[in-house]
């Protein structure tokens, strides 16, 4: 067989709905037999947070931003008509209605699809994230390791 | 048509239709046939392209009181 076709897609925004797009996507990909990877940036990495608070050593900074950012997909809000949550409550529910899948259960089908979950070494650390506080199985790498997938990628996204 | 596999993909939204394809797919033998039964609009256009792009055949394709059902043959 051919050597595999490759997708990747660079997540930077921190809302549920770019991140539902991104993901579906990515699914898709898979799906087409593609080699996936996600490589998540800035506010991106806020669906990588594990849901429950971690403790870990953080100066004032850190836990600043640890506090203002979303802990985990599920409570990330919309790009628009947020209202203060309730458009995102909202959105929830309708996609319960029309089956579709919410953000983390498709977080955990890339998972299961095996596409590469990678976070950008270095905004986790401008952000005071520590690798305790990503969810399990995701890689942490630079531009370079992005770019070495993205060279060979016929499909490349910046979501 | 015999189909070797049935799958139900019926009440599922993208991108399930094409995901349980694939993984259905994946567990058959070359020239065997899978049956897909689904109701989301867009695996119409959606299983067409999986299958052309997979290299796949989309031997037949109806639609039935508003179920789509497919039967794409293992290359």
């Amino acid at each position: 067989m051919e050597e595999k076709q490759k997708t990747t897609i660079v997540l930077f925004s921190g809302d549920y709905d770019k991140a539902m797009a991104a993901y579906i996507i990515a699914n898709g990909a898979a799906a087409y037999d593609h080699e996936v990877t996600i490589f998540h940036t800035f506010w991106g990495l806020n669906a990588l947070r594990k849901d429950e608070p971690i403790k870990v050593q953080k100066n004032f900074m850190e836990k600043l931003f640890g506090w203002m950012m979303p802990r985990g997909a599920d409570r990330m809000g919309l790009s628009r008509m947020n209202f203060g949550g309730l458009g995102t409550k909202m959105i929830k529910e309708i996609i319960k209605k029309h089956n579709a899948m919410p953000l983390p259960a498709l977080i955990d089908l890339a998972k299961e699809q095996d596409i590469k979950l990678v976070a950008c070494q270095m905004t986790v650390d401008l952000l005071g994230l520590k690798e305790e506080e990503i969810m399990e199985g995701v890689e942490f790498a630079g531009v370079a390791a992005y770019l070495g997938d993205a060279a060979e990628g016929r499909v490349n996204l910046f979501i | 048509m015999e189909a070797a596999k049935f799958l139900d993909a019926k009440g599922f939204a993208c991108p399930m239709p094409v995901v349980r394809t694939k993984k259905a797919m994946d567990g058959m033998a070359q020239g065997e046939v899978l049956e897909i039964h689904t109701t989301d609009k867009g695996s119409i256009k959606d299983m067409a392209a999986w299958a052309a792009s997979t290299g796949n055949e989309l031997v037949k394709q109806t639609e039935e009181d508003g179920v789509y059902k497919f039967w794409i043959e293992k290359a």
